[in-house]
């Protein structure tokens, strides 16, 4: 087996609010091959998102990565100077956002835009960076890229300035991409187009993807496996299939359930009760405890993440595996 | 774009003749200008003399009427107490006041833009809160307060540099200039930097304001992501995404500037149109404060087309909404 | 634990910046002194007959022939300047407050009139307002406060015109934007008549920014009083605010006299700065933006 080509161990990400001390991330373990998806799924305000920008050392204050290990191909990541860093972002690790109208530039034309990108790793020249840009943006599936790059960001639609963006990101074909919640501003067609654009952009680069979502549905169409976070935590991860069969944690059978593609015609969705717990007063024990169904005494202690082959999981009372009493 | 262009001509004539009316009635319907013109110890008669001779028995839309025909004419009538044609007057004082002006503003902005991006972009480090200390000094301290200390330090003190007058000057285009000469450079010094404080802080500080706002936005974040240095980050993304209201604000600040250049000019001697205007308001020299305030609308109106100009080169989104 | 009200927490906020703490400590001093001023002035200034002309331009610390020491010196009447500048901060707070007041209570009935009465009026009044704030403001109170003549109500009126714009642009902007939300709508809909709706509902929901825009103007009213009154166009010698005293002073400063015109100036602009620091604190905690 090679050695994988990102490796995350006890990452913890903190913020020194006004208010306290919250611990968005806190004590994240994952790794990942070359050519692998993983789907990262949570609640807004999992930790996710934070997850994803401490990979790239983009973390602003009053945040910090507190502790931990981020290694891209045995490189550790965490306390390298910044001027380092930053000669890895976009180069060998890049990252698509959210939200393609707010992530380029509204008054710079996109070939500038893109040009900045290439001269920040050394391509330079009209020509070169003409070529290159072109050639991405005809990849990505922007029809007429050579026109087109005198063109302003308002002037393409949603779908198309995201597939932009994500040119952007694939200017210097980097070894992985973190994509956070890059079809969700999206209309449902769009997103579709998107996912499959991807799909065949990881078989064809061979880059490794962290799909950042909220929504299980469309990382399990994608993903070779899945972490599901909650409260800056990992709770349960394992390949896509055995997770979405065979959920362990009582939190992802309730994501679960609550996919419409799941409810009963006519029947009303169903909700995980209660709402995602402020990060500043969490419970000492499991941080899911006060919405879990299955919750008792035990849980007031945190579980232990548990292996068992190529799964995990973070629960006292784990589902499908529950000992007899 | 033709189209707007000349939308935004008829409106800023329909301004200026607003402006005409709201000066006029303000300077001639309030207090007695008859007063001014002749002693108190004159004939009846010469007085109602010299009262239709001035067409002051005429109604007042009448007079302004009259007052409006004239100056379409160029004929912004005669100071009372220089007896010269008040145009004549005005544009043989305003390449001293242009000068001024312009050096304080290029200089404020030269100066404040960087420093306020500084200040933004590392808001809670030393240097950005010495920064804004002094721009929050800039920023309340009155204009004439700062001119009496520059004249106190550099040129009372220290002896570096003249505290008035417009020193030795040299022909330009047939106008005489004090920035071309060394000696008029060092008089034109102090006060320009008189001139330029309140800017300099103004626009320090909507720099630092823009800068915070776009650092934490999600386009630099992005810049970030794709390896950009900061230096390119600011430079390229930071300055684009903060131009625009700060050409607004540079651009209304400069019909302001000319205004303050009235204290300045006071301050330092300097003979420019400031200092015309507030000889002319000591002793309410009418024909000369309508023309000095209708410059200074026109200037503002002027300068506000050419920002709006200005915007449809800074952000695209505007070229195709006004297309 | 009891929840704290709104109030003491902008209290509690406001309390964690020191300089804007002291700032506001100053301002409340110099708010004091000038009500004190006829108590703790060592002589009073306006009263003509008692200045000796042989004390003029005297330096700080000179005994005088009326048998005190002038710690900050003598003006070119022979007042002490001490006491002139206690007397000057008085004025120059009472005009600022006065003219801030008035400017804030036309400014802000302005702005939420035609926000209620919206369309073409609404339009209209805007637009003057636009144009107005537009035009600098020191220029229209120069030429306003030379037309008039010297004296308070003259300069109160000139400075309210020049600065009442701003408490209608804020105020048409802020009610504008609750306009359009749910709950006055449903105020609307009561048979509460509408200017009731306005001034109970709209008009506290205006307040931040217009308390913030109110600290500024009263610092601007004071140093614009200042600066018109060092130009000569504010109040009469014989009653001389801060900007009088300094103005007064300016022609002995190339001389070398320099406490004439230095001393009355630390005290505007101690007072000014004091209460921009104030007003600073107050609009960062009001925006919401810059909260973590």
């Amino acid at each position: 087996m090679t050695a994988p080509l990102l490796e995350v161990t006890d990452l913890a990400t903190h913020f020194h609010t006004r208010a306290g001390v919250v611990k968005a991330v806190d004590g994240v373990s994952f790794s990942l091959r070359k050519g692998e998806v993983m789907g990262l799924v949570g609640e807004s305000g999992s930790g996710k998102s934070v997850t994803g920008f401490s990979l790239l050392g983009l973390i602003d204050p009053p945040g910090r990565i507190a502790s931990g290990s981020v290694r891209l191909g045995g490189q550790e990541l965490v306390g390298m100077p910044g001027a380092h860093l930053r000669k890895l972002r976009g180069k060998r690790m890049a990252m698509v956002f959210q939200d393609p109208a707010t992530t380029l530039n509204p008054v710079i034309a996109i070939g500038a835009q893109m040009r900045m990108a290439l001269e920040a790793h050394g391509v330079t020249g009209t020509e070169q960076t003409r070529e290159r840009s072109v050639q991405v943006l005809t990849r990505v599936g922007i029809p007429d890229a050579a026109r087109r790059l005198e063109a302003y960001p308002h002037e393409f639609s949603g779908g198309m300035r995201q597939r932009v963006a994500i040119a952007i990101a694939l200017l210097h074909n980097p070894e992985l991409l973190i994509a956070d919640e890059p079809t969700t501003a999206l209309d449902v067609s769009i997103q579709a187009q998107i996912l499959a654009e991807m799909k065949s952009l990881v078989a064809e680069l061979g880059m490794a993807l962290i799909w950042i979502s909220h929504d299980l549905a469309t990382v399990s169409s994608l993903a070779d496996r899945i972490a599901v976070m909650y409260a800056g935590r990992i709770v349960e991860a394992g390949p896509t299939a055995a997770v979405l069969r065979n959920p362990r944690h009582h939190y992802t059978q309730g994501l679960l359930d609550s996919l419409p593609a799941r409810a009963e015609p006519g029947h009303d969705l169903v909700q995980i009760p209660g709402t995602t717990p402020s990060l500043l007063s969490l419970p000492p024990g499991c941080a899911f405890a006060p919405r879990c169904p299955r919750a008792d005494a035990a849980c007031g202690v945190m579980p232990e993440l548990l292996t068992e082959g190529a799964r995990q999981h973070r629960c006292w009372h784990p589902l499908g595996l529950e000992v007899a009493a | 774009m033709l189209g707007h262009v000349i939308e935004r001509v008829a409106q800023a004539l329909l301004v200026m003749l607003v402006m005409s009316m709201l000066v006029f009635t303000g300077v001639y319907a309030i207090g007695n200008p008859i007063d001014v013109l002749i002693g108190p110890d004159v004939s009846q008669q010469m007085r109602l003399d010299t009262i239709r001779a001035y067409g002051l028995d005429r109604p007042l839309w009448e007079q302004y009427v009259t007052f409006l025909t004239r100056i379409l004419q160029g004929d912004f009538g005669r100071s009372f107490v220089f007896g010269l044609p008040v145009l004549d007057l005005i544009l043989s004082r305003l390449p001293a006041t242009l000068e001024l002006t312009l050096m304080a503003v290029c200089g404020a902005a030269l100066i404040g833009v960087p420093a306020g991006i500084y200040a933004g972009y590392r808001p809670d480090g030393v240097l950005a809160k010495v920064i804004m200390a002094v721009s929050i000094l800039g920023f309340s301290v009155p204009t004439f307060w700062i001119g009496l200390v520059l004249i106190m330090t550099f040129a009372v003190e220290l002896q570096w540099l003249p505290a008035g007058g417009r020193g030795e000057t040299a022909t330009l285009l047939g106008v005489q200039w004090s920035f071309l000469t060394a000696n008029g450079l060092s008089h034109l010094l102090l006060p320009a930097l008189n001139l330029a404080f309140f800017k300099l802080a103004l626009l320090t500080r909507l720099a630092r304001a823009g800068t915070r706002e776009v650092m934490l936005t999600d386009t630099v974040k992005f810049a970030r992501a794709a390896g950009l240095s900061e230096w390119t980050v600011l430079r390229r993304h930071v300055l684009r995404l903060i131009a625009i209201p700060i050409v607004t604000v540079f651009g209304l600040e400069f019909a302001s500037t000319l205004a303050f250049a009235v204290v300045t000019e006071t301050i330092f001697s300097w003979p420019g149109i400031g200092k015309l205007i507030i000889d002319s308001i000591q002793s309410l020299d009418r024909p000369v404060m309508v023309a000095y305030l209708m410059l200074v609308a026109f200037v503002f109106i002027t300068i506000n087309f050419l920002v709006d100009l200005t915007y449809l080169a800074l952000d695209p989104r505007l070229r195709k909404a006004r297309a | 634990m009891k929840p704290a009200s709104p109030l003491s927490r902008f209290w509690a906020e406001f309390r964690e910046s020191k300089v804007a703490f002291v700032a506001l400590a100053i301002v409340v001093a110099l708010v004091g002194v000038a009500l004190a001023a006829p108590l703790i002035a060592p002589q009073n200034p306006y009263a003509l007959a008692d200045l000796v002309l042989m004390d003029a331009r005297r330096p700080p610390g000179y005994v005088g022939s009326g048998g005190f020491t002038h710690i900050l010196g003598t003006d070119a009447q022979g007042r002490d300047l001490f006491s002139a500048i206690l007397y000057g901060l008085r004025i120059s707070l009472q005009m600022g407050l006065i003219a801030g007041f008035i400017a804030f209570v036309v400014g802000v009935s302005l702005g939420l009139g035609a926000a209620y009465m919206g369309g073409r009026r609404e339009a209209f009044i805007m637009r003057i307002i636009d144009l107005q704030l537009a035009f600098p403001a020191i220029l229209l109170a120069l030429v306003l406060s030379a037309l008039l003549g010297q004296g308070k109500a003259q300069l109160i009126t000139a400075l309210v015109a020049a600065q009442y714009a701003y408490f209608a642009r804020t105020a048409h902007g802020a009610a504008a934007a609750e306009r359009g939300k749910d709950y006055v709508e449903a105020a609307l809909s009561t048979p509460l008549p509408g200017w009731k709706v306005v001034f109970r509902h709209i008009l506290p929901n205006c307040l931040p920014p217009l308390i913030v825009v109110a600290t500024v103007q009263v610092a601007n009213a004071i140093a614009l009083e200042a600066t018109l009154s060092f130009l000569g166009v504010g109040l009469p010698v014989t009653e001389p605010s801060l900007g009088a005293l300094i103005a007064n002073g300016f022609q002995y400063m190339l001389s070398g006299r320099y406490w004439i015109s230095i001393y009355p100036g630390v005290a505007l602009i101690v007072l000014i700065v004091a209460i921009n620091l104030v007003g600073d604190q107050i609009r960062d905690q009001v925006n919401p933006r810059l909260k973590r």
